[in-house]
């Protein structure tokens, strides 16, 4: 029992990030009728700017520290962090400590820019053109923004810690009435959990109870009607890719700290994705993100060393197969919608 | 001739003949001048242009006929290098048995994948193709170690049986890869004044492949199995109801052109006996899509121009280095040539795939149909210039009346 | 006993009964229409008849032989043809191409691995689908695009694609429909030719009363997806129940 939840709850952190992503791609296929290979990529930026906001704020200076010395009895020369002369010793060890939380203000109106600059810039040129097509110049431009982020901080993994009050794991399991340190769980992810559990609630709170969201709900099931209504549903649109661009970089912001980023984590991140959005059905949004979670909690017991041993190898393709498998029996996937990419 | 028609049998022996002078073509500047480091013509790089214009070629029969964008190829091309390295650890260091276990291998995991895969269309077959191949490559790299060397990658050794063959050479080495006797490693040098030009067996053998490869995909571009796959392209609802049944036309170019992506996986293994599971990553099989596209989807020549293309400039541009972006710009005053040098850096050496990347997306957003599209537009661009200069008596474009 | 009969068909979708005991008898050599208001379940009858749809009860047999659960394909190698209401053509090959589709399929069948022959030395068929290109007056048109032929052409092309694998019954559904009425009358000029110099059997869903009183032998007038009457045209005309049903909203 104790090790089902747990494998439960070990998915659920990279189900989380599968969800988000797939959620994004979910409503720009949806509305825009686009199949966005940079998706992953934006999720990828998003972690960047934890790490670059990280480093930022450790920009330091040096000044001599009378109080100490070295052991040749000269005054020691310590590095003291702007964000510390200017804010106090201790807000300032707090706000570095607090990083990548902080980062998630940071990233929302970069992530913005980034997608609208995407959207107006690129996508939009590609509505009429093949799938082959978006498939293809996305596919481009995934390449040239990891190559970017590639020049710029290196191919080596960058840790990035969580705040220090969310280092570490704790006993999940007695909260509950189980046997103590029967069920141990990191922090961070619980948070990361929870986090992702607020973006979706928002997004679909956004979709469900505003006007705009009543648009590009409506958009999503007729594109042509709601455009005969007058509705200029592109502007609309342009910003429901700036929606998903911040999603997905606000997933990779949170991510930080559960894996060190690198320049091609995104594309890692985004065949899965591709993958959870079919099975969840192409154009559901309740389908990408039940499917997200479904599959990495069915990701986590594949790695279970009792399934490895049964059946040697699963853990590794467990998602691929059982995208196979829902693709060739129910072919609009989980949840999906008919007509959606069918043509 | 060879049953082709006038313009295809120009076209192929224009390839045949690049394929033969490839030494010499693609080694034009003089050793150890400035510009040597253009040259091309050594056989690891000839090797490569000719084994990738091979898997394209093969792509190109499935997407370019079809339509059907496959994201799972280089699946077939590393399926193929183990089979070919196995044949080799196993029977003899002859490559042709191991050519033959390469694509037959390749074309049974072709005709598994293709009929899943085929069920569907679109995105979906996308989709699709890319699980198959990313679950082939975790694979490799996990439970099937016994079998593909997992993360260090399959090699042949000093104890393999070689049943046909010896198991290590008299001086204590591992043999090398040979055809009836002749050694793919073998290379003779031609010096001629400044220049020097390298003949190595291992590119001929590729070369006299490719040949034969090149020649089967015309002749399947120009037969009525190649127009039943243009048909697919088109209309699928109209084929059936003109008594045609697609998908097992598709399944074929599918399996065909995994056969292909097969051979040049043999190929590799061929000229340097080893494989690993990074030849399946699902970015090599973008790799080939770039060439496709870049060189002209649909087109005979175009997989080829963009093969060769991208694995040159590969070559080339990612031993670029600051040093010699400095020599380049040494006319420049120092300030512009430090600033010069620094917008261009980023590009080279290491930056290669940002470059491949920028160009990749330059070429479908504004030339879809690739070099070869490229090419037509030029020439037509000259063909109107030359008109223009006839006088314009000719009445072929009348001029416009005021008002219209 | 006629060529292709249809014997109490049933097909539901959800709620929506789209056709309730169709009856229905195709004479060889004639051409049977089809005719009904909208809605009344035309297309979902032809679609019966191609494959495209399996009716939930009753039978289609086509020269005694059932065509339900066979695939479009098979359906068309059996010898029945189809037109469709906007023409489907191969828009990315040359009209020649398009006319060779079906003379390949004639000869080969649905499927063959003809990928080391060359279509240039096939000159029997080249002949053949050149020779109909000729009758449909296109042959100076062969090398053209077929994406960028006039809609008439286009509709002329697929009909003499149709032609071409000589069908023993030949669907039109709604052939001049959205057309101007001089290409109508060149429609029909065609059609009425096909019918007479081939003797080929066509059924044929129209709702031009002018097309069908034109072309057809007999006349089938569905309603609400059940058969009202069927007759020859000159009783069609002058019927209550027709005129009640459908032809008082139309002009005759």
């Amino acid at each position: 029992m104790e090790a089902i939840i747990l494998q439960i709850l070990n998915g659920l952190d990279k189900g989380s990030a599968y969800a988000l992503i797939a959620l994004g791609l979910t409503l720009i296929f949806g509305t825009l009728g686009v199949v966005n290979f940079a998706h992953g990529a934006i999720f990828m930026i998003g972690a960047f700017v934890a790490v670059t906001l990280n480093r930022v704020l450790n920009l330091s200076f040096s000044v001599i520290d009378e109080t100490r010395t070295d052991f040749l009895g000269n005054p020691m020369q310590v590095q003291v962090p702007y964000v510390e002369h200017w804010f106090g010793t201790q807000t300032g060890a707090a706000i570095i400590d607090w990083s990548v939380p902080l980062a998630i203000i940071v990233a929302i109106p970069i992530m913005a820019l980034i997608g609208i600059a995407m959207e107006r810039g690129l996508i939009k040129h590609f509505y009429k053109r093949p799938h082959a097509d978006q498939i293809l110049v996305t596919f481009g431009l995934a390449i040239v923004l990891q190559e970017i982020i590639k020049a710029f901080y290196g191919a080596n993994p960058i840790p990035t810690p969580a705040p220090d009050a969310f280092v570490g794991s704790f006993d999940l399991g007695q909260i509950f009435g189980f046997e103590p340190f029967a069920i141990m769980y990191p922090y961070w992810r619980l948070v990361y959990f929870a986090f992702a559990a607020v973006v979706i609630g928002a997004v679909f709170a956004f979709l469900q109870f505003t006007t705009f969201g009543m648009v590009v709900r409506a958009g999503m099931a007729d594109r042509e009607t709601v455009g005969i209504l007058g509705i200029d549903i592109d502007k609309r649109f342009t910003t429901m890719f700036a929606i998903a661009a911040i999603v997905a970089g606000l997933a990779g912001v949170m991510y930080t700290p559960i894996l060190s980023p690198n320049y091609h984590m995104g594309m890692d991140f985004l065949v899965l994705s591709f993958v959870v959005v079919v099975v969840g059905g192409m154009g559901s949004l309740g389908g990408a993100v039940a499917a997200g979670f479904l599959l990495g909690v069915l990701q986590s017991f594949a790695s279970m060393s009792q399934v490895i041993d049964l059946i040697p190898g699963i853990n590794q393709v467990i998602i691929y197969l059982v995208a196979i498998i829902v693709l060739l029996t129910r072919p609009r996937g989980l949840m999906g919608r008919k007509g959606v990419m069918e043509d | 001739m060879l049953g082709l028609n006038k313009a295809d049998l120009r076209l192929y022996l224009i390839v045949l003949g690049m394929l033969i002078f490839a030494p010499f073509i693609m080694n034009p500047f003089p050793e150890g001048s400035g510009l040597a480091q253009f040259n091309g013509g050594y056989p690891d790089l000839l090797q490569k242009l000719v084994i990738f214009g091979i898997f394209a070629v093969g792509f190109n029969i499935l997407f370019g006929l079809t339509g059907y964008l496959s994201f799972g190829h280089a699946a077939f091309l590393g399926v193929g290098s183990y089979a070919g390295v196995w044949m080799m650890k196993l029977l003899t260091m002859n490559v042709v048995p191991a050519l033959i276990i390469s694509v037959l291998t390749a074309g049974l995991l072709s005709v598994i994948i293709g009929y899943v895969s085929l069920r569907r269309s679109g995105i979906y077959f996308s989709i699709l193709t890319l699980a198959f191949a990313q679950m082939c490559y975790s694979l490799a790299y996990s439970v099937l170690t016994p079998i593909t060397g997992g993360e260090t990658g399959l090699t042949l050794s000093l104890n393999d049986p070689r049943v046909l063959g010896t198991s290590q050479t008299a001086e204590g080495n591992i043999p090398v890869p040979h055809f009836f006797g002749l050694e793919m490693n073998a290379s003779s040098t031609l010096e001629l004044g400044a220049w020097s030009f390298t003949f190595n067996t291992g590119y001929y053998f590729c070369a006299v492949v490719m040949a034969v490869a090149f020649y089967f995909a015309i002749r399947l571009f120009r037969s009525p199995f190649g127009l039943m796959l243009r048909a697919v392209k088109s209309n699928q609802a109209r084929m059936s109801y003109t008594g045609l049944n697609a998908r097992p036309y598709t399944l074929a170019a599918f399996v065909i052109s995994g056969m292909y992506a097969g051979l040049a996986g043999g190929l590799m293994v061929a000229m340097d006996p080893l494989a690993g599971a990074e030849r399946m990553i699902w970015t090599a099989s973008g790799e080939v899509v770039l060439m496709a596209i870049l060189g002209g989807v649909g087109t005979l020549i175009g997989p080829i121009l963009g093969a060769g293309v991208i694995k040159y400039l590969e070559s080339i541009i990612s031993t670029i280095n600051s040093t010699i972006l400095h020599q380049w710009f040494a006319f420049l005053p120092d300030g512009l040539e430090d600033f010069v040098v620094a917008i261009i850096y980023p590009f080279v050496g290491k930056g290669w795939h940002l470059t491949l990347g920028i160009v990749f997306m330059l070429v479908v957003i504004f030339l879809p149909g690739g070099i070869v599209e490229g090419g037509k537009r030029i020439g037509n661009l000259f063909r109107r210039k030359r008109r223009e200069e006839t006088p314009p008596s000719s009445t072929t474009t009348p001029a416009p009346k005021p008002g219209e | 006993m006629g060529i292709l009969e249809v014997t109490d068909v049933n097909k539901r979708f959800g709620g929506l009964q789209a056709l309730g005991k169709v009856n229905l008898s195709v004479q060889e050599g004639t051409c049977h229409a089809i005719i009904g208001p909208n809605g009344a379940g035309k297309s979902t009858l032809l679609n019966c008849l191609v494959g495209k749809l399996i009716p939930d009860t009753g039978t289609v047999t086509f020269e005694g032989q059932s065509v339900l659960g066979r695939k479009p394909y098979e359906i068309n190698q059996m010898g029945i043809s189809r037109v469709f209401q906007t023409p489907e053509i191969f828009g990315d090959l040359t009209v020649l191409e398009n006319m060779l589709m079906p003379v390949f399929a004639r000869r080969d069948g649905t499927f063959r691995l003809h990928a080391y022959e060359t279509i240039a030395n096939e000159r029997e068929l080249l002949d053949e689908a050149e020779g109909m290109l000729d009758e449909v007056n296109m042959l100076d048109k062969r090398h053209m695009h077929s994406a960028s032929l006039s809609r008439g052409d286009k509709r002329r092309l697929e009909m003499a694609m149709c032609l071409v694998q000589k069908p023993k019954l030949l669907l039109l559904d709604e052939p001049t429909a959205g057309m101007a009425r001089a290409d109508t009358n060149n429609t029909i000029d065609l059609l009425k030719e096909i019918k007479e110099k081939r003797n080929i059997t066509m059924a044929i869903i129209e709702h031009d009363m002018h097309v069908v009183f034109s072309l057809a032998d007999r006349i089938t007038v569905l309603a609400q997806g059940t058969p009202l009457v069927e007759d020859i045209p000159e009783n069609i005309k002058g019927h209550p129940k027709v005129r009640e049903a459908y032809l008082g909203e139309a002009q005759v």
